[in-house]
C-alpha cells in the first residue's frame, strides 16, 4: 500500500511489520514520533508488545539488552543526547551480541544545545560495535528497518538504522509500505542463539579476564566482517520479494566520473540533482551514496572510487582535532592503495545549518580544480560558514 | 575450550571446578560427639562448604576457613585448627 | 566433574568471594528461597564480579550482568520479554548492592518500581563500594571509616546519615518492601518469598556484612549482622501496601556501642561519639515503635 509518511512513522511501522516483542524508547525531539506511534500502536491492538514506558535512554536501552536475552524481538529509537546518555550500553549490546534494532534520528550534539539534523550523534558511536547504516529517503528508512531485524538476528549484533532528523524524521514522503504477510515471509520469528532460561540457565555478561577478552573481541570483529555479506544477501533477498535493492553503496553517475562526491542520508538526494545539472551539460561528476558505514566496505569503495581524479566527501560531522570520520575511513581505505584518488573533507550542515545548491558546487569547484592541478591545497575545508562571523576562512 | 560469542557461559555452576579449599589457613574440626545436627552451620556457610547432618560434614575442598561455623555452632561443637597441624 | 558438589544450592562453591563473606551467603540463602524459576539481572559488583571470572560461573540460574546503574531496568525488560512471549511461572529479579542501588542505580530503580514492573528487587548492603576498595556510598553509615571518608585532621570517617532506601520504595507505593539482615536467615527468606508471590515491585533490603571493608574478623560475619538488629542500628520490619509491621523485636535492645566496637571502621569513635550515634538508633527505635 501507498502512503505519504515521515521517516518517523516510516521507523515505527517498520517496528510494527517486524512484530516486535518489547519496545523500550524514551522521547527525544525529533525521535518523538517513533515512540508515540508504537505506544499508539499497542494501545490500539494492532501491536501486541510491551511498550516500557522508561525513564531515560540509559534505561531504556537496559531493557532492551534485558529483553532481546530472555528472547524478545526488541526495538528503541532515540537521538543525540540520548544516544549519548545510552552510549555505555551500546557497546555492552553488541559485546553481548544481542541483535537490537534502533532508529536514530540523526541529529547534532551539545553543546551548544542544537535540536536539527547533523550525523554528529552516530559517528560519535561509530565505534560501538554496532552495524550502522543511512537512509536516504523514507522508503529506505522502512525498508531498512525491516532489513535490519533479519541482518541482526542472524548475525547476533545490533543495528542502528539512521536518518536524518527533521529533513526525513518530520517530512512527508510516498512510501510503498510492505504488507504484513510479505513482511511475516521474509521476517521469521527469532530464535536465539542463547536465551536466559531456567530450563536451560546460561550466565551472560561476566568478568572477560585479560585470558579471554581480546579472543572475544576479535569474534566481535570477525562478525562485523560478516556482516558485510550478510548485509548484502538479505538487501537481494529483500529486492526479490519487495522489488527494491540499496547495496552497501549506490554509484550515481560514478563510473566514468573524474570528480565524485561521496555522502550519507538524504544529502545524497540533494546531490543527485547537482550531479544531474553537471551531466547535461557534459560534466563527468558522480555520486557514491555510503549506505552502510559500519562494517565499513572497504573494497566497494576502493571499487567504486578508484578510478577517480578527486573525490569530495561531504559529512554532516566531524572529529574534533581530526576530520570527518566518513573522510577518515575513506583516506584509510585507500593506504595501501597504489592508484587513489585526491581526496577533500567538507564539513557541511553542522546543526541542521541547509546544504545549498551553492556549496554542493563549491565542493564540487574545489575538487575538480585538485583533479586537474594534482593537488590539495587543504584537505578539510567547511561549507556554508558565516565566515566574517567566526573569522575564520572556511 | 571454545569461546562463545559474547562471552556467555552455557555449563551452570563449572565454577565448582575451582577448588577454593586451598585458601584455607584454618581447617573446621567437627566434634561428632557434640554435634547435634541442628544445621546452624550449614546456613551460615557463605560458600556453601558444609554439609548438614549428624555429625555435620565439612568439604575441604571449598571451605575458605573464615570460622563462621565455628562461631555460630550453639554446642561449641567446632574448632578452627591451623592448617597442616592436627 | 563425576560428583555436582551441593546440587541443592542453586549458587554453586567455587566463587571468589572473600571467606566469611555475608553478601555471597545473602546470595545463596536468597536463591534458596526463591528457587529455580528466577532469571536474575545483576549489577556490576562484588557479587557479580566474584561469581563469573569467564569461562567459569557460579550461578545455576540464568543470570545476567550489563552494568553497574541498570540491574533495575534490566530486570524490567526481561520481565516484559516474559510477559510478551507469554512465558509463565518465571520471576525477575534483580540483585545489586548499595551502591548500585542507593547512588548510581537509583534512578532505574525508582523507574522499574513507578512503572509498576513485576520485578523483585534485592539490595545487598554491605555499607559502601566495597568491590572498589571500600569507598563510601550513600548506604555508609553516620561516621563510619572509608576510604573516601577516611579519618585524619578534619574528617571523622563518613558525615552524612545513611540513606533510607526502604523509606524512599515505599514512598513510590511499591506493594511490598522489606529489611532483612544475613543472621536471620529464616525471616530473610520468608520475606523474599512473599515478595516473590506478588506480581509487581517489591523491594528487600538486607544487611549483608563485609569483613574487609568492616574490619572485622572472618569468622565474625553473622556475629556483626545479629548485633546490628540486635541494638536496633538494623530494624527488621515489612511494610506491605503502606502498613507498617516489624518482623523483629529485640527483646533487650543492647547498646549500640557493643555492635561498634566489634568493628574496626569504627574504633575511632569517642565516647562522645558513640552518644551522638546511640541517640540516632534511639529516635529511629522510637520511629519504629521499638523500646
Amino acid at each position: 500500500m501507498r502512503r505519504m509518511l515521515t521517516g518517523n512513522e516510516a521507523a515505527a511501522i517498520a517496528a510494527k511489520l517486524a512484530r516486535v516483542k518489547v519496545i523500550s524508547a524514551y522521547p527525544i525531539t525529533p525521535q518523538t514520533v517513533v515512540v508515540e506511534k508504537l505506544s499508539e500502536f499497542v494501545a490500539d491492538g494492532e501491536l501486541d508488545a510491551e511498550f516500557m514506558k522508561v525513564e531515560s535512554e540509559h534505561s531504556a536501552l537496559s531493557a532492551c539488552v534485558g529483553a532481546a536475552a530472555t528472547g524478545a524481538r526488541t526495538f528503541t529509537a532515540t537521538s543525540s543526547q540520548g544516544l549519548m546518555l545510552m552510549s555505555e550500553i551500546l557497546f555492552v549490546a553488541s559485546g553481548m551480541r544481542l541483535p537490537i534494532v534502533m532508529a536514530n534520528a540523526n541529529r547534532a550534539l551539545s553543546a551548544p544545545l542544537n535540536i536539527w539534523c547533523d550525523q554528529q550523534d552516530s559517528m560519535a558511536v561509530r565505534d560501538c560495535g554496532w552495524i550502522q547504516l543511512y537512509c536516504e529517503n523514507n522508503q529506505e528508512i522502512i525498508d531498512t528497518t525491516i532489513q535490519a531485524f533479519r541482518v541482526a538476528e542472524s548475525l547476533s549484533l545490533p543495528v542502528m538504522v539512521c536518518y536524518d532528523g527533521y529533513i526525513l524524521s518530520h517530512t512527508a514522503e510516498p512510501v510503498d509500505v510492505p504488507e504484513q504477510g510479505d513482511v511475516d515471509e521474509f521476517l521469521p520469528p527469532y530464535q536465539p542463539q542463547y536465551v536466559l532460561d531456567p530450563e536451560k540457565p546460561v550466565t551472560m555478561g561476566p568478568m572477560g579476564v585479560p585470558e579471554y577478552y581480546e579472543d572475544i573481541k576479535c569474534m566481535q570483529q570477525e562478525a562485523m566482517r560478516a556482516a558485510k555479506e550478510k548485509l548484502v544477501k538479505v538487501d537481494a533477498e529483500f529486492g526479490k520479494k519487495f522489488g527494491r535493492r540499496y547495496k552497501l553503496l549506490e554509484r550515481y553517475h560514478s563510473d566514468d566520473a573524474d570528480v565524485i562526491l561521496l555522502t550519507m542520508g538524504s544529502l545524497s538526494s540533494s546531490v543527485k540533482e547537482i550531479v544531474d545539472r553537471y551531466r547535461e551539460r557534459g560534466e563527468k561528476i558522480g555520486l557514491v551514496k555510503l549506505r552502510s558505514f559500519r562494517p565499513f566496505p572497504v573494497e566497494e569503495l576502493i571499487d567504486a572510487l578508484g578510478h577517480a581524479k578527486a573525490v569530495a566527501i561531504l559529512e554532516k560531522n566531524i572529529s574534533f582535532g581530526s576530520a570527518g570520520a566518513l573522510f577518515l575511513d575513506t583516506a584509510a581505505s585507500f593506504i595501501n592503495v597504489e592508484k587513489a584518488p585526491l581526496m577533500l573533507d567538507f564539513i557541511c550542515g553542522l546543526g541542521g545549518r541547509d546544504v545549498e545548491a551553492l556549496q554542493i558546487k563549491e565542493a564540487i569547484r574545489a575538487a575538480s580544480r585538485a583533479a586537474e592541478s594534482g593537488e590539495v591545497r587543504k584537505a578539510v575545508r567547511w561549507l556554508g560558514l558565516r565566515e566574517k562571523l567566526v573569522g575564520l576562512r572556511a | 575450550m571454545k569461546l562463545t560469542a559474547g562471552a556467555v557461559i552455557v555449563e551452570p555452576g563449572n565454577a565448582a571446578k575451582n577448588k577454593t579449599g586451598s585458601w584455607r589457613a584454618f581447617r573446621p574440626i567437627i566434634d561428632v560427639e557434640k554435634c547435634t545436627g541442628c544445621g546452624i552451620c550449614s546456613i551460615y556457610c557463605p560458600e556453601p562448604a558444609i554439609h548438614k547432618g549428624k555429625p555435620a560434614k565439612v568439604d575441604y575442598d571449598y571451605c575458605k576457613g573464615c570460622g563462621i561455623c565455628a562461631n555460630e555452632c550453639p554446642f561449641h561443637a567446632i574448632t578452627m585448627v591451623p592448617e597442616g597441624k592436627r | 566433574m563425576s560428583e555436582v558438589p551441593f546440587p541443592e544450592s542453586l549458587v554453586a562453591p567455587g566463587h571468589r568471594a572473600c571467606a566469611g563473606c555475608g553478601c555471597i551467603l545473602a546470595m545463596r540463602l536468597a536463591l534458596e528461597a526463591l528457587g529455580k524459576n528466577v532469571i536474575v539481572s545483576m549489577a556490576t559488583g562484588c557479587m557479580e564480579v566474584v561469581t563469573t571470572p569467564y569461562p567459569e560461573t557460579s550461578w545455576r540460574v540464568p543470570w545476567i550482568h550489563v552494568a553497574f546503574e541498570n540491574a533495575a531496568a534490566v530486570a524490567s525488560g526481561v520481565s516484559a520479554a516474559l510477559k510478551s512471549l507469554g512465558k509463565k511461572g518465571v520471576k525477575s529479579v534483580a540483585i545489586a548492592g548499595d551502591g548500585g542501588t542507593a547512588d548510581i542505580g537509583l534512578q532505574a530503580l525508582s523507574g522499574t518500581v513507578e512503572r509498576g514492573d513485576n520485578v523483585l528487587y534485592i539490595c545487598y548492603d554491605n555499607e559502601a563500594y566495597e568491590n572498589t576498595g571500600i569507598q563510601r556510598s550513600s548506604s555508609t553509615p553516620f561516621k563510619a571509616w572509608t576510604t573516601t571518608t577516611p579519618i585524619g585532621k578534619f574528617s571523622r570517617g563518613e558525615n552524612r546519615p545513611k540513606k533510607n532506601l526502604p523509606a524512599i520504595i515505599a514512598a513510590h507505593g511499591a506493594p511490598y518492601v522489606a529489611t532483612a539482615s544475613v543472621a536471620y536467615p529464616v525471616d530473610f527468606m520468608t520475606k523474599l518469598k512473599k515478595a516473590a508471590a506478588i506480581e509487581g515491585p517489591t523491594y528487600v533490603h538486607v544487611l549483608a556484612p563485609c569483613t574487609p571493608g568492616w574490619r572485622i574478623d572472618n569468622s565474625k560475619t553473622i556475629e556483626v549482622a545479629r548485633l546490628a538488629v540486635l541494638t536496633g542500628f538494623w530494624i527488621l520490619y515489612e511494610i506491605e501496601n503502606g502498613k507498617l509491621n516489624v518482623t523483629f523485636r529485640p527483646p533487650k535492645r543492647r547498646p549500640v556501642a557493643d555492635y561498634l566496637k566489634m568493628q574496626g571502621r569504627f574504633k575511632h569513635l569517642t565516647d562522645a561519639e558513640i552518644s551522638e550515634i546511640q541517640k540516632m538508633v534511639d529516635d529511629q527505635c522510637k520511629h519504629f515503635g521499638i523500646e
